[in-house]
């Protein structure tokens, strides 16, 4: 069966309506089916019509998705509450200690996504790892940064990521990767995204399942818990009506 | 490999195999290079399709090396890599179809 690749992170200018359809025609064409577009917190439904029209248009399936960035656990917790129920995909960009672990065993949090320049605040570790390995969460890695750092600073990101990786793995939490790009020129293939993970050791069906089953994986179980049938994990309405 | 060069901007076959060398060179060093055997066979500036030819056991890493190019000659261009082959007569074909 051919492969659904899917492609979490892409941060196109939302200002610019024609550089978004690019980029979805682009995601099109380099073979995606599902594209999540970081979108602003408050950003109104109407908008998002518009964008899943753009996505329709390019026949690629749209998701929405939030990128948080609290500064402390109780503003994730507020932030998770309001928005929850009214994005596809919650990603927590975790700039402390504290976000991170709170983030980690959050069941409603999707993504965990660390700063990828600030080395002393990639709290991915064992103990993170253990947490998130207990919720739902996912180890989501950006490739952006990798495309456009040179020199002794994508050495340390990738230094890093190789080390998560194997965290990650041992702990059997899923690993999404994204491209983060934010033009069509910084959009790569899933495949070549996959070639990219073998960088930081990620081995190919892995690699290969970080683009595909991994985050298409978390789409379809959040559609599922915002669908209007969903009473609970396992539990769904099946039929309404006097006679039930 | 067939690749398509994806860019505003045309390239000569030269600034292109810099390019590609340069991040191979940057990923995995001289003696990493060294062992590719990359060739560039074929090259179409006004389509920005090319050729290159690399040993089996080294396709991976010039995927990697390929998809982390984001400029030639200084100018914004990505390269994707259309189809992978065995022999170039079966890739001609690959790109015929």
């Amino acid at each position: 069966m051919r492969k659904t690749y899917v492609d979490l992170h892409l941060r196109p200018n939302l200002k610019d309506p024609e550089q978004v359809a690019r980029m979805m025609r682009k995601a099109s064409e380099l073979g995606y089916r599902l594209t999540a577009v970081s979108l602003p917190s408050n950003f109104r439904e109407e908008k998002i019509q518009q964008l899943r029209n753009i996505c329709e248009e390019a026949k690629v399936d749209f998701a929405s998705r939030v990128d948080l960035r609290p500064q402390t656990s109780k503003e994730l917790i507020n932030s998770l509450r309001k928005l929850r129920r009214r994005f596809e995909i919650i990603s927590v960009i975790c700039e402390s200690k504290r976000v991170s672990r709170q983030a980690a065993k959050d069941r409603r949090v999707d993504l965990l996504n660390f700063p990828s320049t600030s080395f002393r605040r990639r709290f991915f570790d064992k103990a993170e790892a253990e947490l998130a390995s207990k919720s739902l969460a996912s180890f989501e890695i950006d490739m952006q940064p990798l495309l456009i750092l040179e020199g002794s600073i994508r050495i340390r990101l990738l230094s890093s990521l190789i080390r998560e990786v194997a965290i990650a793995q041992a702990f059997h939490i899923p690993i999404v990767v994204s491209s983060g790009a934010t033009s069509e020129l910084l959009m790569r293939k899933p495949r070549e995204l996959a070639a990219l993970a073998s960088l930081f050791d990620l081995d190919k069906n892995s690699a290969v399942e970080a683009v595909s089953r991994n985050p298409l994986a978390i789409i379809k179980r959040n559609r599922e818990k915002l669908g209007s049938n969903f009473v609970a994990p396992g539990i769904r309405i099946i039929r309404r009506g006097k006679d039930c | 490999m067939a690749l398509k060069i994806d860019s505003d901007e045309t390239f000569s076959s030269g600034e292109l195999i810099d390019a590609v060398w340069n991040a191979v060179l940057k990923l995995y060093g001289e003696y990493g290079a060294s062992r590719s055997g990359l060739t560039l066979i074929n090259y179409d500036a006004e389509k920005g399709l090319a050729i290159i030819r690399t040993f089996n056991t080294t396709v991976e890493p010039i995927q990697a090396a390929l998809a982390s190019i984001t400029k030639i000659r200084d100018k914004p261009a990505a390269i994707h890599v259309l189809t992978i082959s065995g022999t170039i007569r079966t890739l001609r074909k690959k790109i015929k179809q």
